[in-house]
């Protein structure tokens, strides 16, 4: 996967300190992406991850075509009942079939995921990206405000946070778990600007007179960006991990939502008597957290030239 | 050196204040008069209420009141009281050993596990324990830590019944499935680590060397690779040392063990705000204070790495 790649990393700079045409640009960032896919389709990790969320992707959208049930029919008659022919997975404590819940229960968690993600990806960007490139006072100042919340450990913080929330939904969420959670990426971001500030192309660059907005769209932030969105994809499966463990914890989504958090805080006082309850969501949120940190070291590992399996 | 540690106290002056202020302010914003709460259904004079609000400084600016507390942490160890009356140093002192106990077993089971399968890794490169070792650690580093900790619980709890599931009445073995909880994850990190770094250094000149002396390979391994290789594992256990105290807030509530993390889910559900502040600012200092240590830790374990 080495060979293309030099070439493709520089010819940006040569393209833009000329003016030359776009399309020679097209070409080599075309190659640096099919190199890329090309490994990643050697690589069984990617594969099993990517199948994995495109049916966790389906449900979230299209929970119709999994399960014709309504998930808020529910009929107290048939309540706690175990995985049956019928039931696969069994009915919950209100009698509702609990396939059909844990369906529906992918939608919230995976929006939660993305929103936050996106999110914590656009701080990222431009915090790093001003901070790397100008440094002195202005990464000074930035870094230590990271430093600072940092020092917070996001779970705690969110917790503290949603607790005085009365009403909350996927919004509230998200935003509350994006003030808490952007500092990782945020230095990520920051140390591989650097890296790429340093280079002989960007000293070329400003040397044949460019300004510091193009300098950091056209030469830095393309060169910047791999590792950030390999760890922005990771970084979802880590948000849809917290999202569950703070609904679970009884400050996350609220009733009547439906997300794999409630489930799991509903069953566990029947942990004992009906595990069923909580085998289910358990599995699908670990599929899922577990398919998108997967993916992510899959794409990291394949958009970044350097690395190289051992 | 000496000029080093001393910047990097000064710089930890802003963090620790700002990072408490905010925790300090989001707890406190929390609506409603405490005072009221505290009376409940009862009426209560004018008077004393007063000289209740005047000895929980409520009648302060915001930052006034912050800056009371902070003071009073840092030179009597006062954390406040809680409205019951009750310090909350003493809850600290009460619930400090047990999540204590928790960080420390689970960074015991980390370093041993994760250093065994690293090493084994590097002995067995590209064989069956190697890959084995690989799928496991993807696994334990991908999976939610709610859902280990669940998983623990329903098949050694519950299934096999080898391990109490909740609670810490039975001593340090019922500490084994929150910590290998606490631990999963770092485990994973830690063996890639340093299998990463161990294949590294057993290609160096001085391995090469070594081995061409003709010393035994457990030799070669454990003495001249070894010691390199397990430089940023080091590092790494002891900045998740500091992470562990947060951490310990899902395991703890998962398990109903009775240490600093459970206290605080508890006591934000139950609006003791002096109790989650203490704690928290507690945890804070820890965090910050650990991760100079570990930075100190790195120059001495590592020679090439000189402070300016």
């Amino acid at each position: 996967m080495s060979n293309p790649n030099p070439e493709a990393r520089t010819t940006p700079v040569s393209t833009a300190a000329t003016e030359a045409g776009e399309g020679q640009k097209k070409t080599a960032e075309a190659s640096l992406l099919a190199d890329a896919w090309r490994s990643l389709r050697k690589n069984p990790w990617f594969i099993i991850s990517a199948a994995i969320l495109l049916v966790m992707l389906a449900m979230a959208i299209f929970p119709q075509l999994f399960t014709s049930e309504d998930p808020r029919a529910c009929f107290l008659e048939r309540n706690r009942q175990t995985p049956s022919a019928e039931h696969w997975f069994g009915t919950d404590i209100q009698g509702c079939d609990y396939y059909t819940r844990v369906i529906y229960g992918a939608r919230n968690s995976i929006a939660v995921g993305f929103i936050v993600s996106l999110g914590v990806l656009v701080i990222s960007l431009i915090l790093g990206l001003v901070a790397g490139y100008f440094g002195k006072w202005v990464d000074a100042v930035i870094s230590r405000f990271t430093d600072m919340v940092f020092a917070v450990p996001y779970i705690l913080g969110a917790l503290v946070f949603l607790n005085v929330i009365p009403t909350r939904g996927v919004r509230e969420v998200a935003m509350v778990l994006i003030i808490f959670t952007w500092p990782t990426m945020t230095r990520l971001m920051r140390g591989s600007v650097i890296s790429a500030a340093s280079t002989e192309y960007v000293t070329a660059a400003r040397a044949l007179g460019a300004g510091h907005v193009t300098i950091m769209r056209r030469h830095i932030l393309p060169n910047s960006l791999g590792p950030v969105i390999g760890y922005a994809t990771v970084f979802i499966g880590i948000i849809i991990g917290a999202e569950a463990t703070l609904t679970y914890l009884g400050v996350g989504l609220q009733l009547p939502a439906i997300s794999w958090g409630l489930q799991l805080s509903d069953a566990k006082p029947y942990l004992t008597s009906f595990p069923h309850l909580l085998v289910f969501p358990l599995l699908f949120v670990s599929l899922t957290v577990f398919a998108f940190m997967t993916l992510g070291d899959a794409v990291r590992d394949a958009l970044d030239p350097k690395s190289k399996k051992k | 050196m000496t000029r080093y540690i001393i910047r990097r106290l000064l710089q930890f002056i802003p963090v620790i204040l700002i990072s408490t202020l905010i925790v300090y302010a989001l707890v406190f914003a929390i609506p409603g008069d405490p005072i009221r709460a505290l009376a409940g259904d009862r009426p209560m004079s004018d008077a004393v209420r007063e000289q209740l609000r005047q000895q929980y400084n409520l009648d302060d600016p915001f930052f006034i009141q912050y800056f009371k507390y902070i003071w009073g942490v840092f030179t009597a160890a006062d954390f406040g009281t809680t409205f019951q009356g009750r310090p909350v140093l003493d809850i600290i002192q009460q619930r400090l050993p047990v999540t204590v106990t928790l960080a420390l077993v689970a960074t015991a089971i980390q370093a041993v596990f994760g250093v065994i399968a690293g090493i084994l890794c590097t002995i067995y490169k590209d064989r069956f324990i190697d890959r084995l070792v690989q799928v496991s650690t993807v696994m334990m580093v991908a999976l939610p830590i709610i859902a280990i900790g669940f998983l623990l619980q329903l098949v050694f709890g519950l299934n096999l019944g080898w391990f109490p599931i909740a609670g810490n009445r039975e001593g340090l073995v019922s500490y084994l499935l929150p910590a290998f909880t606490l631990a999963s994850v770092s485990t994973g990190i830690i063996a890639r680590l340093l299998r990463g770094e161990l294949v590294d250094a057993m290609q160096s000149d001085y391995v090469r060397t070594a081995t061409a002396k003709g010393l035994k390979r457990t030799r070669v391994i454990g003495r001249h690779g070894l010691r390199n290789a397990m430089i940023p594992v080091v590092t790494f256990i002891g900045a998740d040392l500091a992470s562990m105290l947060g951490g310990s807030i899902v395991v703890e509530s998962i398990f109903n063990l009775p240490g600093l993390g459970e206290q605080v889910y508890r006591s934000i559900s139950g609006q003791e705000g002096t109790v989650v502040v203490g704690i928290v600012t507690l945890m804070v200092i820890f965090f910050v204070v650990i991760n100079l240590l570990v930075d100190l830790l790195y120059g001495l374990l590592d020679p090439r790495i000189r402070y300016e």
